[in-house]
């Protein structure tokens, strides 16, 4: 059939041609190159963004300040507590006599207040601070950075819970079907029907809020729509004849379902990857926009909205939110798009 | 006989299908005439392009995928290739009507057959729908269908196979078309009813006297219906002639090839007599296969399904049993009850061994020795493994003492024996042909050295060059291996070729068994006659 067009890719295995499928798609490549890199970089945001030096060099010795919390007294300074490294005096100290300190490129965490800004917070773009601050004097590039960690992190393990769930749920359900499949279905319609809203509400209140309360509870609700799908590709495929084909090779009941229906009934759990992760991403800054997520000190996009859509005039709070969430969340779903065709065995 | 005008002309047409760039030209250059009330056939393999010619003629290919280089479609002094849309409908139906393949989907499901049957009338000849129906239910009455009146205002759904082809075919004959344009209208049917079907056809023709393009890959279907023929291969007329002549004395080497390719017998007469001497490796005794019938709320049985109905059968080793019969006669039941992939009641002895009430989980070790190859090599196979993981599969589970080199061997090893080679191990299915495909079926249950395989119309998906080959193949293999075959069809050419003895079913119930020589040459039982009749035989299996 298509024995000329493969001819090429004859001698590859099968992941390499997967490979090759993906990379032919160039957007979806570029935008792996660009969320990889962004990604990446995120994951050092202690070394990128922080209120600590990354080396000090005092008196003759090195400190590392990003992994240990040295007192100000070793500096030579008054107090028995962790040393403040952006106050002038500290600085002062750390720059006389031969002294040094390498300061990270952004010299704020997520949680620094800048008190020494010549504007009211929120402060607009300016040297010190290169996207401003948020109404409590907190840098707002340090915040973006941490948010995006948090929010890919937070967006990436919501998925593979809930998917992993729904694949094993819905698996289950087509494969054995009949008893099991209608007693299941009705206690999918139970658990659909109660309110996710408020149970996230009740239990904000009743526990500490905090990112891992959020992904069990928003993964106990997750992965019922997956489930649907992966249990209507099961019920479709138990009947094909190459199942029938790999009963009479005597394969057992779980080499079917993970060697043959489980790759034919990926495509929707493919196909709804980007949108699952980008849903996640959403989900949680939802949630700290209405205030019922992450606690106030975490670094969180939906936060720094809802602090933009306070102080309407501060453009610098929503503006650079929006455009964060806004790239991540295309990024991803070109990705996705990219994942989905490369994944396709029937095309070359 | 003077040379009359001919009704249809095509002269070298092209079709070219894709768009900018990726073009494929799927027809070159052909030309063929259809006279007034002359039956043409045009036969080829699949590919070679004789359904886009037919669907050129009326331009339904989709417009936004053709294109006609050039070439010219005359019906009565008009070219149809450029006619626009509003002319070319003013011939579909009206002069030039058309009857596909596929009963089953190509009758709209949600209206009655009586709304869809006026349609045309009411289309192209604007009578009112009281005329229409009564026009309509005379035709319909015409093509044999039994209590048309009352049939008139049913669903689709309701009627069988062969009664909705009938609809179809009153249909096109709706407003006493010029030409009638049949591709393959009887190839989605039992031998029986493909029977009537053609002598319908046949009737229909001589009394509105219209030319008939018949498409077709079945070559016993030309001869016996045809007078003239063209052979296409690969987008091109290759010859064409009256069919006597060409049958007689084929010129073109495709059509050589084409012709000799029917089955023939693949089994020397000693070999019967050596095998009759061989152990018993498989008896069946008094299997029954029933599916319950239920209904109402509560599903309360109401009835069974008698799929297979008290049959016992044997088989020696390296013997071939035909299992032949009609679609619904059980024949694929009762080879899924043999291998205990279907609850059955009834007892099944194997090699010796009693596998009746063996539970699935002591069954899974056995079933090295008998394995199946079903129909449809295109969903047989796992989309998303390769061939080597296809090949494999059985050699893992049963050979898992094997490393992962060994293994390739054996896989390589038997993928030759097939004919296909090392380069195929890690492409995927969709690259394959469909008979390349089923070599990759019968090596993945060969690499096992069954001794029994289960064939489940192994050959009915095939072109018929690559039919011969597969069947040779397999013959090869069983003579090489000493292989038992259970081979279920309902073709009687292919059984021909291959059995030792069969047994015929129908409703699931052996209507007559024996020698496959005998029972040819002798039918006892009416519906073996009726069968065997049906099959076209008589039209020079020579």
């Amino acid at each position: 059939m298509s024995t000329a067009a493969s001819g090429l890719a004859l001698h590859l295995s099968p992941a390499q041609r997967r490979w090759r499928r993906f990379r032919a798609n160039r957007l979806g490549f570029a935008s792996l190159w660009l969320f990889g890199v962004l990604f990446i970089l995120s994951l050092f945001a202690e070394v990128l963004s922080n209120d600590r030096p990354l080396v000090v060099h005092y008196q003759g010795q090195y400190y590392f300040p990003v992994v240990r919390d040295y007192p100000e007294t070793a500096f030579g300074g008054d107090f028995d507590t962790p040393t403040d490294y952006l106050d002038p005096y500290v600085k002062r100290l750390l720059s006389k006599d031969g002294n040094w300190a390498l300061y990270a490129p952004n010299p704020y965490r997520y949680d620094t207040i800048n008190y020494f800004t010549d504007h009211p917070n929120p402060s607009p773009p300016s040297a010190v601070n290169l996207l401003g601050t948020d109404d409590r004097g907190r840098d707002v590039l340090a915040r973006l950075l941490y948010g995006f960690r948090l929010s890919v992190l937070f967006g990436f393990a919501l998925t593979v819970v809930g998917t992993f769930i729904g694949v094993l749920l819905g698996a289950l359900q087509g494969y054995y079907g009949g008893r099991f499949d209608l007693a299941f279905q009705r206690v999918i319609e139970i658990w659909n029907s109660m309110p996710e809203l408020y149970l996230l509400i009740i239990f904000a209140s009743i526990f500490q809020p905090s990112v891992l309360l959020l992904i069990i509870l928003l993964s106990l609700f997750g992965w019922m729509g997956l489930a649907d799908y992966v249990r209507a590709e099961f019920l479709r495929g138990r009947n094909m004849e190459y199942v029938k084909a790999a009963r009479a090779l005597g394969v057992t009941n779980t080499a079917i379902m993970w060697r043959h229906l489980l790759p034919n009934g990926m495509t929707p759990v493919i196909t709804f990857l980007p949108f699952r992760i980008s849903g996640a991403i959403l989900a949680l800054t939802s949630l700290d926009f209405l205030g019922l997520g992450v606690p106030p000190t975490t670094p969180s996009l939906g936060e720094l909205l809802s602090q933009g859509k306070d102080n309407i005039e501060a453009w610098w709070l929503s503006i650079t939110t929006f455009g964060v969430l806004v790239g991540a969340l295309a990024l991803l779903i070109f990705i996705g798009e990219a994942l989905r065709e490369a994944m396709d065995t029937r095309r070359s | 006989m003077k040379p009359t005008e001919p009704l249809l002309s095509i002269d070298n047409l092209a079709v070219r299908f894709g768009r900018h760039g990726a073009y494929s030209d799927v027809i070159q250059d052909v030309t063929f005439q259809i006279a007034p009330g002359e039956k043409l056939a045009l036969v080829g393999e699949s590919g070679s392009g004789k359904t886009v010619t037919a669907l050129s003629i009326l331009q339904l290919n989709d417009p936004g995928q053709v294109a006609y280089p050039h070439g010219k479609i005359g019906f009565e002094g008009r070219d149809l290739l450029r006619l626009d849309e509003a002319g070319i409908r003013a011939v579909r139906g009206k002069e030039i009507a058309m009857i596909f393949q596929e009963p089953m989907t190509s009758l709209n499901p949600l209206y009655t057959i009586g709304e869809q049957l006026i349609e045309p009338l009411i289309a192209h000849q604007g009578v009112d729908r009281a005329t229409a129906r009564t026009r309509m239910l005379e035709l319909l009455a015409r093509t044999g269908i039994p209590d048309p009146d009352k049939r008139f205002d049913t669903y689709p759904h309701m009627l069988s196979g062969g009664q909705r082809q009938r609809v179809m075919i009153a249909m096109a004959l709706a407003c006493s078309p010029k030409l009638l344009i049949a591709d393959e209208p009887t190839t989605a049917l039992d031998v029986t009813i493909q029977l009537q079907i053609l002598n319908l056809l046949e009737d229909l023709q001589k009394e509105f006297s219209m030319a008939v393009l018949m498409i077709t890959h079945d070559l016993n279907m030309v001869q016996r219906f045809a007078e003239r023929v063209c052979v296409m291969q690969s987008g091109r007329v290759v010859e064409q002639g009256r069919v006597d002549e060409l049958f007689a004395n084929p010129r073109h080497p495709y059509t050589r090839m084409l012709i000799n390719s029917r089955p023939q017998r693949l089994i020397e007469a000693d070999e019967q007599r050596a095998i009759a001497r061989h152990p018993r490796l498989l008896e069946v005794d008094r299997l029954h296969c029933h599916f319950p019938i239920k209904a109402g709320f509560f599903r309360h049985r109401v009835g069974e399904v008698r799929a297979v109905d008290d049959v016992s059968l044997d088989l020696r080793a390296g013997e071939t049993l035909g299992i032949v019969g009609e679609s619904g006669s059980g024949k694929s039941t009762l080879g899924l009850c043999v291998l205990r992939l279907e609850q059955c009641r009834g007892t099944i002895r194997f090699d010796g061994e009693s596998l009746t009430d063996l539970p699935q989980r002591a069954l899974r070790p056995k079933r090295r020795d008998f394995q199946a190859v079903f129909q449809d090599p295109y969903s047989s196979l796992s989309p998303r493994l390769t061939v080597e993981q296809i090949v494999g599969e059985g050699l893992r589970i049963h050979f898992p003492q094997l490393s992962k080199s060994e293994r390739r061997a054996r896989i390589v090893k038997v993928l030759e024996e097939v004919g296909l080679d090392e380069t195929m191990l890690w492409r995927y299915p969709h690259e394959f042909s469909g008979g390349q495909r089923q070599r990759i079926a019968i090596a993945r249950v060969v690499v096992l050295e069954p001794k029994l395989i289960l064939l489940d119309e192994p050959t009915s998906a095939l072109d018929v060059s690559v039919q011969k080959q597969v069947l040779e193949l397999l013959r090869d293999l069983q003579r090489k291996h000493g292989m038992s075959y259970l081979f279920i069809t309902h073709d009687l050419r292919v059984i021909r070729a291959m059995a030792h003895r069969l047994i015929v079913m129908r409703a699931g119930q052996v209507v007559e068994t024996g020698e496959t020589e005998v029972l040819f040459a002798a039918p006892k039982h009416e519906y073996t006659q009726a069968l065997l009749h049906a099959s076209l035989f008589d039209a020079g299996t020579g």
